[in-house]
């Protein structure tokens, strides 16, 4: 039934055959993007093991900041481009990140300051 | 794109009322809310498994010693974390395969949605047989199972390089029993003497005799490991399975044919949205329960 009332906004989001190229293009860019990452971060935890490096050791630390980063990398990458949040309006965008980004750090402060033993 | 969303429009006609500011409909806005509140109670598993693990640092099992077990491969051939980083690939390329569909659906292709969207479904279920063999590895245990020691066994346990920790109550210090029936003291990557002869028969009779795991026994470590590892795991994997079924009753709609009249495959969109979710919880699940 055709409804007047309503905006159709999924309608709009119709594409040709060419611009669908495009897309897929990408797509099958951000693919290999995240398997590189997760093979990089198998090889890590197969050459930088925590038991060779020292369990309090700098260079654990900074294997562990490493896979926070990767790990970080691959998620923007689903969210921006598997989840199309790259192609919403800003303040969507806002609406969805801003809280959530609120709530986490304010929980990982918490832990971090309030919970040393 | 065309997309509504990218179309430069006034502030003014954006919330003057009468449509969506967002220039999203109610569906995959709703979808997005939902998602939010999600993340934040994986946000909290997360945070407490961080704690659990700070607090217990010096004890935690080591995860490469836990999971090195492959399909069809024998016990004795260590492959750490190699079937877990495959279950990451199964699932990320299952992500590739819905956005595909998705992008099959701004085409009007409903042939091209069908098939994407059945691999996704394909991908699914191979990830959920995944996680059903490696919480069966897991609930199984080891080879020969271990002897849990409690109280007033002190002994020093010392890791490869130098680290030195002692022994205390619940702490998981544990005597695993060797092929050759001798039992060697550890804790995590803590490693102490082995004990034959008279001592081991001393232990033996005295300690608790664990094999495998459960929420109320552990024996690779400390029970919190075993219990984080059900509830992350387990509510990750209860998601995957809503997410197949989800899937494939749209699959089944796509091929009915019901979107195409509609003139938009926007529930296809909206199901991958909770699809490329779950992929992104276990990227994080990856790296904070197994890699780190």
């Amino acid at each position: 039934m055709e409804r007047d009332d309503v905006i159709e906004y999924s309608l709009d989001n119709h594409h040709s055959e060419e611009e669908g190229k495009k897309i897929r293009k990408n797509i099958y860019m951000v693919t290999i993007i995240l398997s590189v990452v997760t093979i990089v971060e198998v090889l890590m935890g197969v050459l930088l093991p925590k038991a060779a490096l020292g369990m309090n050791s700098t260079a654990w630390e900074m294997v562990k900041l490493g896979y926070v980063i990767l790990t970080l990398l691959k998620a923007g990458y689903i969210v921006v481009i598997f989840m199309h949040l790259g192609d919403e309006r800003k303040s969507l965008k806002w609406t969805i990140l801003a809280p959530y980004a609120l709530f986490i750090l304010y929980l990982l402060y918490i832990l971090f300051v309030e919970a040393s033993a | 794109m065309a997309a509504e969303a990218s179309k430069p429009i006034d502030s003014k006609v954006l919330w003057g009322g009468g449509r969506s500011p967002f220039s999203v409909s109610y569906g995959k806005l709703m979808m997005w809310f939902f998602l939010i509140s999600d993340a934040l109670t994986f946000g909290g598993f997360l945070g407490a498994l961080g704690f659990a693990r700070h607090k217990f640092e010096a004890v935690w099992p080591v995860t490469e010693q836990i999971f090195y077990h492959f399909p069809f491969v024998p016990h004795d051939i260590h492959l750490p974390l190699l079937y877990v980083a495959l279950m990451t690939f199964i699932l990320i390329v299952s992500s590739v395969t819905m956005v595909l569909a998705v992008e099959a659906g701004h085409r009007m292709d409903k042939k091209g949605v069908t098939k994407w969207l059945a691999l996704t479904v394909v991908g699914g279920f191979i990830f959920l047989g995944s996680q059903a063999w490696e919480w069966s590895t897991f609930i199984h245990g080891s080879d020969h199972g271990v002897y849990k020691l409690n109280s007033g066994f002190t002994t020093e346990l010392v890791t490869k390089d130098g680290d030195k920790t002692t022994a205390d109550l619940g702490s998981g210090i544990v005597a695993e029993i060797q092929a050759d029936e001798s039992l060697l003291i550890k804790n995590g990557e803590f490693i102490g003497s082995t004990v034959t002869g008279e001592d081991a028969e001393a232990i033996k009779s005295t300690a608790e005799f664990v094999h495998g795991a459960s929420l109320t026994r552990n024996e690779y470590g400390h029970q919190l490991y075993a219990d984080f590892f059900f509830f992350i795991t387990g509510f990750h994997g209860t998601h995957v399975l809503s997410g197949v079924i989800l899937n494939l009753v749209i699959l089944i709609n796509v091929i009915k044919g019901v979107y195409h009249k509609r003139g938009h495959y926007e529930m296809v969109e909206k199901s991958g949205l909770y699809w490329h979710f779950v992929d992104l919880v276990w990227v994080f699940v990856f790296t904070f329960f197994y890699l780190v």
